[in-house]
């Protein structure tokens, strides 16, 4: 064995919101099969695309989430299609599919049928709000998703609607969670022998990333609100000033101290502010800090010589000269500095992943799953349009070149 | 996952959004934990009847059911000795202290396989066990902001703000549980363990991955764009009723034209400024206007109910109390309720994933710090009368 998951075959039908677990399962080495409609999937569409050409081959989000996979044409509804997908069937571990609720059965592939051929088969479904409930058969992109979350009502400042992260999330969140619930069917199928069905919803993937919002609801009877630069939640009706204003433009730093300071206190900020002569009578509770016990009043004039020192220095300075300190400040990154950000480097996280067709290789974020026995196969770009065609068709089920032909021909595969 | 063995050094929320999913699957997981140095979910609120206390936190609860807890102080001889002990009773370690730290406790990869071959380790730290960084003290709001999701958070012509929470908290689970489970699969398979390094700067990349694309490929960096999207139009989020908000987005012309007759203007779908993707996008700003003009009048519920019956994306932007309210979510048991011996009825949440043989189940709710030290102590580890004395006797 060479990769966590070698020997593991993964059917992938998901459109954008499943992309990212088949990508899960391809970095621990599954060999993870996408299928696509005759002609390309849909999902290929979606922007941006390189070099700014609205082209299928040249989506950007499909390069970056499709990456170690093969890629086969297949129109899984026709009657031609529907017997070919079972014969894969037969051979794999696991199929992951996107559709609206209800479609596969539609279709006459929901699982009943897919176990009656392989019980060994893991069937994992992504929908924006599960297979059941009220709401099963709503539609919702990546917005609705974190709005009917209430991530998104807590997104943004006061003096604006919600606002989104503009990369969309929500169905990143809902493929982490199918892989996860996929992984732990695979995991339960070296005891039972059996698969199972996984029913992800999208929706329930996304609550959790309200934090406490929730218990503070159903504890004190508070809805929290939006509140952009500012932290809220931590003291009494407390908004504390977590993105600064630097010299060539934003850091990250919140106060924290006192017992709350377990993970990176502020003290080391005090000694700072002396040394610069810029410390108020407030920068010495910094050693003994409660901030419970403060009033938003004292809480401002306690940051206000924290805001002077940080517009003195640049963001490299401040984080270099905050770590020296313990003091956590953090640059405000654009992806120019992320791509440049040396841990990265050093770490050897950036993978060149050959494009032939384009003519040159495009820089990706590397796999984060690091294992010391095991480590990640190294990155494939994203599959062109059937491009595995023949070697899964012929060399693999064993199909004829005449029949393939035929099947091209009535636009099945 | 019955009868697998987890012991759980993590704290805040990444980590222990991992052993919770362990935990909810059926798996033991001990969380090693210690009033010196409490978590900071222990430590804050809210807090049932405002008592400030590691109990009383409906906020730690909320992260931390099906757990065991044991508090060991990791600085006294006896509470390190215990640390040690489970780590040989473990299969899989969980920590994600600063690199370097676990070493120095004798509690790393090396150590403990030396007397635990086949122990599994994820350490998911802030940037990773190696590197220049790796050694600098993380929290999840800063990690925002060096992962690039500020960058993405912004209206046009403003400042970026600030998404809401740790974000990369929640992408880190996405990859290291299913590593922990790739691995014990491995492990049952092959006898073999591993340790895996985790990094949660590089997890939460992957979630920006097509903007990291656009600017390598492109050489081109697009932030502060609002709720707009380049594939849709409309699409953000609307003003309604009572100062409430509801979320539209329309792809497809067909879309549009159903978005039109749901209004009452199905006129409109044929008016040249919005008749085409293309048009719609250009005269953005008219159209942001026209649809506020109608959501205003209704709330967001009567406008998510008779889009969705026409078949366009639309969804309420609901808040906390909307959240608890959630038809969809009660109808698939979303949360869940535990009696939980301080704070009463304790709410957690069930995983996001329904699983038709072995679904996540609440077991038990979180566990008071240190419920389980002596339990943990003489059930998992055959501790002498003497030692156990000296364990609970000692200011952990």
């Amino acid at each position: 064995m060479n990769s966590l998951l070698d020997g593991i075959t993964v059917l992938d039908l998901t459109d954008e919101k499943g992309f990212l677990c088949g990508r899960i399962l391809a970095e621990m080495g599954a060999d993870v099969i996408k299928v696509e409609k005759p002609g390309g999937d849909a999902s290929r569409k979606t922007g941006p695309f390189y070099h700014d050409e609205p082209d299928p081959e040249k989506s950007l989000t499909w390069f970056a989430y499709n990456l170690n996979k093969r890629g086969i044409t297949l129109d899984i509804a026709s009657n031609d299609g529907w017997a070919i997908f079972l014969k894969l069937i037969e051979r794999a571990d696991i199929v992951i599919e996107s559709f609206p609720a209800g479609y596969m059965q539609q279709i006459g592939l929901d699982y009943i049928v897919l176990k009656a051929i392989n019980p060994r088969i893991i069937m994992t479904s992504i929908t924006p709000f599960g297979q059941t409930g009220p709401y099963k058969d709503y539609v919702a992109s990546d917005i609705v998703v974190q709005a009917m979350s209430g991530y998104l009502y807590l997104c943004g400042d006061p003096d604006h609607p919600p606002m989104r992260i503009s990369i969309p999330q929500a169905y990143l969140h809902a493929s982490g969670e199918a892989a996860i619930a996929t992984m732990m069917a695979l995991y339960n199928r070296e005891n039972s022998g059996e698969g199972q069905y996984v029913d992800v919803s999208a929706q329930q993937s996304m609550v959790r990333n309200t934090v406490n919002a929730v218990p503070l609801w159903l504890t004190y009877g508070e809805i929290l609100e939006r509140s952009g630069a500012f932290r809220v939640g931590l003291g009494r009706n407390l908004r504390a000033r977590q993105t600064w204003a630097c010299k060539d433009g934003f850091v990250n730093f919140l106060f924290v101290g006192g017992i709350l300071a377990a993970v990176a206190g502020s003290s080391g900020l005090t000694d700072w502010l002396e040394e610069e002569g810029v410390s108020t009578d407030y920068s010495g509770s910094l050693k003994d800090f409660d901030i419970s016990k403060f009033t938003q009043e004292e809480w401002e004039q306690m940051e206000a010589p924290v805001a002077k020192l940080f517009l003195k220095y640049t963001k490299k300075e401040l984080f270099d000269e905050g770590n020296r300190r313990r003091v956590s400040i953090c640059p405000v990154h654009s992806p120019e500095e992320v791509v440049d950000y040396p841990q990265l480097e050093a770490r050897g996280f950036w993978a060149e992943v050959n494009h032939k067709e384009l003519g040159t290789s495009i820089k990706y974020p590397g796999s984060c799953i690091r294992s010391t026995d095991m480590p990640a196969p190294e990155l494939r770009r994203a599959p062109l349009i059937g491009e595995h065609n023949m070697e899964i068709y012929h060399d693999e089920l064993g199909l004829s070149a005449q029949e393939i032909t035929r099947l091209q021909k009535l636009n099945v595969i | 996952m019955e009868g697998v063995k987890v012991l759980d050094f993590t704290w805040v929320i990444a980590g222990p959004l991992i052993t919770k999913c362990l935990a909810d699957y059926g798996a033991t997981v001990i969380r090693v934990e210690s009033m010196v140095r409490p978590c900071f979910l222990r430590v804050s609120g809210p807090f049932k009847d405002r008592v400030v206390g590691p109990d009383n936190t409906t906020y730690f609860a909320y992260f931390n059911p099906n757990k065991y807890s044991a508090s060991l102080n990791l600085k006294k001889p006896v509470g390190l000795r215990t640390a040690r002990k489970l780590a040989d009773w473990a299969d899989i370690i969980i920590e994600n202290y600063v690199p370097g730290k676990l070493a120095k406790l004798g509690l790393d990869y090396e150590t403990v396989r030396k007397t635990n071959p086949d122990i599994i380790m994820l350490s998911t730290s802030g940037q990773g066990q190696t590197g220049p960084m790796a050694g600098i003290p993380m929290t999840g709001m800063i990690l925002v902001a060096l992962t690039g999701f500020m960058f993405y958070s912004g209206w046009p012509g403003e400042e970026s703000t600030q998404p809401f929470g740790p974000v990369n908290d929640f992408i880190t689970p996405s990859f290291g549980l299913p590593a922990i489970l790739a691995a014990l699969r491995h492990r049952k398979l092959t006898g073999q363990g591993q340790s895996i390094d985790l990094s949660q700067l590089e997890a939460g990349i992957q979630f920006l991955a097509p903007g990291i694309l656009d600017y390598t490929a492109n050489k081109r960096q697009i932030g502060n764009v609002g709720n707009s999207s380049s594939d849709a139009a409309p699409h953000g989020v609307y003003p309604c009723a009572d100062n409430r908000w509801c979320a539209i987005a329309v792809f497809s012309d067909n879309e549009w034209e159903a978005f039109c007759t749901t209004m009452g203007h199905s006129e409109m779908a044929g008016n040249p400024m919005f008749s085409t993707f293309p048009c719609r996008k250009r005269n953005e700003d008219e159209l942001n206007e026209m649809v506020g003009q109608w959501t205003i009048k209704h709330t967001p519920e009567h406008i998510m109910q008779s889009l969705q019956r026409a078949g366009v994306q639309a969804g309420v932007v609901q808040n906390s109390r909307d959240v608890c309210e959630d038809p969809q979510l009660k109808a698939r048991n979303h949360f869940w309720s535990m009696k939980h011996p301080v704070i009463g009825d304790s709410i957690s949440f069930g995983e996001p994933a329904i699983l038709s043989e072995t679904p996540a189940q609440p077991l038990r709710p979180a566990p008071c710090l240190g419920e389980h030290t002596e339990f943990v102590a003489s059930e998992f580890l055959n501790m002498s009368e003497q030692e156990l004395v000296e364990l609970l006797s000692d200011e952990s």
